[in-house]
């Protein structure tokens, strides 16, 4: 127990200032915990959904939970089942095996939902999609592409795999967009 | 043909590693692999191709590591009876990978081999193989019903378990069938495939540069170890040589990228243990590895950094300064975390004896990679087969025989040590020079080999080369193929709650086995 105790004093506070939800939004904790308060009226949940990515943007995801991040302290926290959820954080191109599942994920999620597309692969089917004739993006036999292609998507955030920062941006982006509903 | 014969009759592939190339019969097939298993050799991948355009039916590639190398053994099979010899009778291992080229090409094992499909879900019809190059890969066919034969397990008091395919944690999707008794379970058995995306498909026509970015993608966990076995397949097909500074700095991103994962693991594991602690400092530490990498390399991860011809970047004196410091920050705080999970009675009570895979089973199973070391399988191709700069590294392999959490735990901790005193000789010895080197145009109808020891085991990138500089055929191997069978076994009598633990000490690729 002392080994434990002494490191994590010499660890010391890891936390760092949250990003901005958006542009017009201050940094503060204080501010995205009002925000998810005034939106959400107590702490968001977030179910993940791999919906067939390669498992970077999982990697990223779970780079969110570390201490430097530090979601629990901003009243954000994942949670284990959709009827639990306020928001879907869906990864990947939507596999054509995973559809169904993403579908009933999304239809288990009580109203009112928020849905987060992560990565290239989530907002447009990125490189697992084969381009038609005309330079588009298309589904094949195995991808229905982008997650907005399956189910309806409040924000997408492009990277490959995104950021943490830049995937908790999104996540509060989506909780500020309530406002506008 | 003796196994010895094989090396004298094929030449050599050019490239990095020793690999050999020829056509057998399904007589000679067999007797190799029977005699490579004899022998203490094992299946390390087998896949199959469409050479119809070619005029020449079917082929089934089959590659076996033995003592000189890598032996690739490809059988053609015939349209109208393509049939193959079931090698899942001398290698288990075989099962689903046989499967998956029944399903993609129609290719079926004979005889009494395990005919249920395996990549195929309910998004196409059972007459369809989209491998098949008479395939557009842009058809699209209405959802069927999968009605798969799980293995029904009947009994006084068992009882079925189904999770997945979405799991309760931020993990990939896969579906668990648990036959429990009282809390111990009886029998587990995998459903994968859900994150099928048409990955093979999709390099079929793509220019060899091009294919660089989607080999990076096949699993995200291991994009070094896959970026680096697609490029040496790449150099070999069009005689390249890349610099020896490319070389040794791809080393480095490949011993990073195991350090990373090892760190992340070994938090997961203390808090599947019920220490938060553990997840805590050790995520600390991969955060700050990550951040190092993004500021020095570009890119968090290191995808893209491996190039055919070289790498993409190239550190300057305070960068590889920079490393070294981490490496002290990173040594330091893993000791004491170490002596901390060492002396925890109640991780130790969580991690001994759980998930035990005797070496004998893994021996017979196939149990390849890191898991496989923590069964008393010494294989480890930087240590067996060093490429440059391997070679000159003398890398020292950690193996331990009790197989179970413990020892996946403690085969990470001396991976992470020697990734360590690897990486601290490569700073010193790093060469100068050029880090890229142009590639040359590939000749239609080669066969190129990537062989990697990747974080969790060994990747293989086949490329068969089609015309204009395009790829005709290619399989990316992940070692989870090997692995995720022998978890079924890894479970059995063990309870239900310490699933998580053990799957988790195993931390294998979905993605990389649904292709
Ligand atoms: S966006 Fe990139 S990291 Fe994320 S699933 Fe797609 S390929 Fe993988």
């Amino acid at each position: 127990m002392y080994q434990i105790i002494r490191q994590i004093l010499r660890t010391g506070i890891k936390t760092e200032t949250p990003p901005q939800p958006d542009d017009t939004l201050r940094s503060q904790i204080q501010e995205i915990n009002a925000q998810i308060l005034h939106h959400v009226g107590r702490a968001l949940a977030i179910r993940h959904v791999d919906a067939g990515s390669c498992n970077g943007c999982e990697l990223e995801i779970h780079c969110l939970n570390n201490a430097y991040y530090n979601i629990d302290g901003l009243g954000i926290h994942f949670v284990a089942s959709p009827r639990h959820a306020d928001m879907l954080l869906v990864t990947g191109p939507v596999s054509r095996h995973m559809e169904i599942a993403l579908k009933r994920t999304y239809d288990a999620t009580p109203d009112p939902k928020l849905v987060v597309a992560i990565g290239d692969c989530g907002g447009d089917g990125g490189i697992f999609s084969p381009s038609n004739a005309l330079g588009d993006k298309c589904e094949s036999y195995a991808s229905c592409g982008k997650v907005a292609n399956v189910i309806p998507v409040d924000v997408a955030v492009p990277g490959c795999p995104p950021t943490p920062v830049a995937i908790l941006q999104g996540i509060l982006t989506a909780v500020s967009n309530l406002k506008a509903r | 043909m003796k196994l010895e014969e094989f090396t004298i009759k094929f030449p050599r592939l050019p490239g990095a590693m020793p690999a050999w190339h020829g056509t057998v019969s399904a007589e000679e097939l067999c007797a190799l692999c029977e005699e490579a298993q004899r022998g203490g050799g094992k299946l390390l991948a087998l896949w199959g191709s469409d050479e119809t355009e070619q005029n020449a039916g079917y082929a089934l590639h089959v590659a076996l590591v033995t003592a000189p190398g890598l032996l690739v053994l490809t059988l053609p099979v015939s349209c109208d009876k393509p049939v193959f010899p079931d090698l899942s009778q001398i290698f288990p291992a075989a099962d689903r990978m046989q499967r998956g080229v029944a399903d993609m090409l129609g290719l079926h094992p004979g005889g009494g081999g395990n005919h249920r499909k395996w990549l195929r879900h309910a998004a196409w019809p059972g007459n369809i193989h989209p491998l098949r190059k008479s395939f557009d890969g842009t058809t699209r066919f209405p959802t069927e019903d999968d009605n798969y034969p799980f293995v029904p397990v009947t009994g006084n008091g068992v009882h079925e378990i189904p999770v997945g395919p979405v799991h309760a944690g931020t993990i990939e999707p896969g579906h668990f069938r648990f036959s429990i008794v009282g809390e111990r379970v009886l029998r587990l058995e995998q459903r994968l495939g859900y994150t099928h995306k048409g990955i093979e498909k999709r390099f079929e026509g793509m220019v060899l540069e091009q294919g660089a970015r989607l080999a990076g993608r096949v699993s995200g966990d291991t994009t070094v170890g896959y970026a680096w076995a697609y490029a040496q397949a790449v150099e070999s097909v069009t005689h390249t040589t890349p610099p020896p500074r490319a070389l040794w700095l791809r080393a480095l991103f490949l011993e990073l990228e195991r350090v990373l994962n090892h760190l992340g693991d070994l938090g997961y594991l203390g808090n599947d243990a019920a220490l938060a602690f553990g997840f805590t400092q050790f995520w600390i530490l991969k955060e700050d590895l990550l951040r190092m990498n993004g500021e020095l390399f570009g890119h968090r991860y290191l995808m893209d950094r491996i190039v055919p011809g070289g790498v993409a970047c190239n550190p300057d004196d305070a960068g590889l300064l920079r490393i070294a410091g981490m490496l002290c920050h990173i040594e330091q705080n893993v000791a004491t975390l170490k002596g901390i999970y060492d002396d925890h009675a109640g991780v130790q009570d969580r991690f001994l004896t759980t998930g035990r895979v005797a070496p004998d089973l893994a021996a017979q199973l196939g149990l390849t990679g890191m898991a496989g070391r923590a069964s008393g399988q010494a294989w480890d191709v930087r240590e067996q087969f060093p490429c440059v700069p391997y070679d000159r590294l003398d890398v020292q392999m950690a193996t331990h025989r009790n197989g179970d959490v413990a020892a996946r735990v403690i085969v990470r901790f001396e991976e992470i040590t020697e990734s360590i005193r690897l990486i601290r000789l490569m700073l010193e010895k790093l060469p100068q020079g050029e880090v890229r080197c142009a590639v040359g145009e590939a000749a239609e109808g080669r066969l190129g080999i990537g062989w990697v020891e990747g974080w969790r085991g060994e990747i293989l990138v086949a490329l068969h080369t089609g015309k204009d500089n395009r790829i005709h055929r290619l399989h990316p191997h992940d070692p989870s193929w090997q692995n995720w069978p022998v978890l079924e076994h890894a479970i059995i009598g063990n309870i239900v709650p310490d699933f998580p633990l053990i799957n988790k000490s195993f931390n294998l690729s979905y993605s990389g086995v649904d292709l």
